[in-house]
């Protein structure tokens, strides 16, 4: 679904990725880890389009890398930035119908009212900013909202960060049903290894721009280096 | 030395008056506000385009004898698609993160407008047409024809409570455009979280373009109003305005559409009623508008000083 070749990316000078190569097959859940810095967001932003990027972006057998961002949208790729995203003067309905903006289609009601049966919370604060949410409800809205996109692949950008254990739990079992229940494919960035890798099928270790390390997800749960690194072993 | 004297009988009549120019600083304060919201940047330019939207209004209305509220619209287009032009080939070429060169573009645009409209249209002020000069004859209880009604022992004019009219329906317009609709929906995402806005799809670029064909629509509609109580179209004619209006933004807090209206009217009540009824009872008349200028600058210092957020303004603007 997603194949990404020599990605290089950049900020004005300053460059981040310095060639990677990584690829997310349909319906699967890779995950990329790696230290603050490493490249990990910036990874997610240049799928989007969202830096100065060269190399190749692949989705769904074509190239993407030049491509607006609201037209790769389109296409079907959403993508939950680090720390939420959401709209918090906006109420928590209007930033359901912002992620359908890219979307024609009439049935944008319906799938909010979906959206509000698998996470009631939302249902329950629907009228409410979504400024005033805890960390936790916004990360369900900025999940339900980039769901909302009806995307064929999820980006998420640390959905753990800043949140309860308990919290952090719940959400990732809502994700390996979604994948599970959807087929929906998901490219997560996590500093969270242990929760990422127990969802994920695959992953990528990435170290100051480059791909140091990959392999299934069972295969770096057990790797050294991954367990001294990443796992707290 | 000075004879305080309270004259009461003519409070009534600086609330009136100190109302009508509320209402026009409020729409002003309301167009740098949209631009505020969206982008954080304060649009200096905003009165001049207004100035220029009035001169629109004076070339359709006076110079071609067309029905003066059909000039008023007409010359909001214009002023909104000047506006969104202004937006594509100005300021979306720079870093929306560096406000700088935006903010010097926006002063440079001052002068020159102030100037082209001067070198077309000189200094010697143009007569306006009033938009309310006289109630409407079909106005009910002998009302019709008049130019004012007593309430409270004073005059309260009609042009008073048409421009009050006029701002309540634009506040209505607003609502339903920002809150009913699509371009509206994805304005207020933009103005929420520009990052986020991109991600789900929303072309930034024409949706500010859309901000700020509003603010110009709302900024010709704010001169136009105000041209007769000015005596009529002058190049120099919003830039006292502006002052005050950005006095009423800061009141409100810069980001909040609300507060600018309350803000706006805010100043036109602390100018008229505060500065010239106490001017007019306390000092001598002459004071007067220096004062009511010194007032608008006093109330931006305090804002500045003890609330930087404005009245209704988020608390921090910054996002982490």
């Amino acid at each position: 679904m997603l194949k990404v070749e020599g990605l290089h990316a950049s900020y004005g000078a300053v460059s981040v990725l310095r060639g990677l190569d990584f690829e997310v097959p349909d319906g699967e859940v890779r995950v990329i880890l790696g230290a603050n810095g490493a490249g990990k967001t910036t990874t997610l932003r240049a799928i989007c389009n969202m830096c100065n990027v060269s190399g190749t972006v692949e989705f769904e057998g074509e190239n993407i890398v030049g491509t607006s961002t609201a037209q790769i949208v389109q296409k079907g790729v959403a993508h939950v930035p680090q720390g939420r995203g959401t709209f918090p003067e906006l109420s928590v309905t209007d930033n359901l119908l912002v992620g359908a903006y890219v979307r024609k289609d009439n049935e944008v009601r319906d799938d909010i009212g979906r959206w509000f049966e698998i996470f009631p919370r939302l249902e329950e604060r629907k009228d409410q900013l979504a400024g005033s949410l805890s960390g936790g409800e916004q990360q369900m809205l900025a999940v339900a909202r980039a769901l909302m996109s009806r995307p064929r692949l999820l980006l998420l950008d640390e959905p753990s960060l800043g949140l309860a254990p308990l919290i952090i739990e719940d959400l990732f079992e809502r994700f390996t049903a979604l994948n599970k229940e959807t087929g929906l494919t998901m490219l997560v960035v996590e500093q969270n290894a242990n929760l990422a890798l127990e969802m994920a099928d695959y992953g990528y270790v990435i170290e100051s721009g480059h791909i140091t390390l990959s392999g299934p997800a069972d295969q770096l749960k057990n790797d050294p280096a991954v367990q001294e690194a990443y796992l707290g072993a | 030395m000075l004879a305080v004297t309270w004259n009461f009988d003519i409070l009534p009549d600086f609330i009136f008056n100190g109302l009508q120019a509320g209402a026009i600083y409020a729409t002003v304060a309301l167009a740098l506000v949209l631009i505020f919201k969206a982008t954080t940047l304060i649009n200096f330019a905003q009165g001049e385009l207004a100035m220029l939207g009035a001169f629109f209004v004076y070339v359709i209305n006076i110079e071609q004898g067309l029905w003066l509220w059909l000039s008023i619209l007409l010359a909001m287009g214009f002023s909104a698609l000047l506006g969104m032009a202004i937006e594509r080939t100005l300021t979306r070429p720079f870093d929306p993160s560096d406000h700088l060169p935006v903010v010097l573009i926006t002063l440079g645009l001052f002068l020159i407008v102030n100037a082209v409209a001067a070198d077309i249209w000189s200094f010697q002020t143009k007569r306006a047409a009033d938009a309310f000069g006289k109630f409407p004859g079909w106005v009910p209880f002998g009302w019709g024809g008049e130019r004012f009604i007593e309430v409270f022992g004073t005059r309260l004019r009609y042009q008073t409570i048409g421009i009050w009219v006029t701002l309540a329906l634009v506040l209505f317009g607003m609502g339903l455009i920002l809150n009913r609709t699509k371009i509206g929906l994805s304005f207020r995402a933009v103005s929420s979280n520009v990052e986020s806005a991109r991600l789900v799809g929303v072309n930034t670029g024409r949706t500010l373009g859309f901000g700020w064909a509003l603010a110009s629509m709302l900024g010709t509609l704010g001169a136009a109003l105000v041209a007769p109580s000015l005596g009529g179209y002058n190049p120099n004619m919003m830039a006292a305005i502006l002052i005050y209006a950005l006095a009423g933004a800061a009141l409100g807090g810069l980001d909040s559409l609300g507060g600018a209206v309350l803000g706006g009217v805010c100043v036109g009540l602390i100018q008229s009623v505060v500065v010239s009824w106490l001017g007019v009872v306390v000092l001598e008349q002459a004071y007067m508008s220096i004062l009511q200028l010194a007032a608008a600058f006093l109330v931006i210092l305090i804002v500045l000083m003890f609330r930087p957020s404005g009245l209704f303004g988020t608390r921090t603007i910054e996002r982490v």
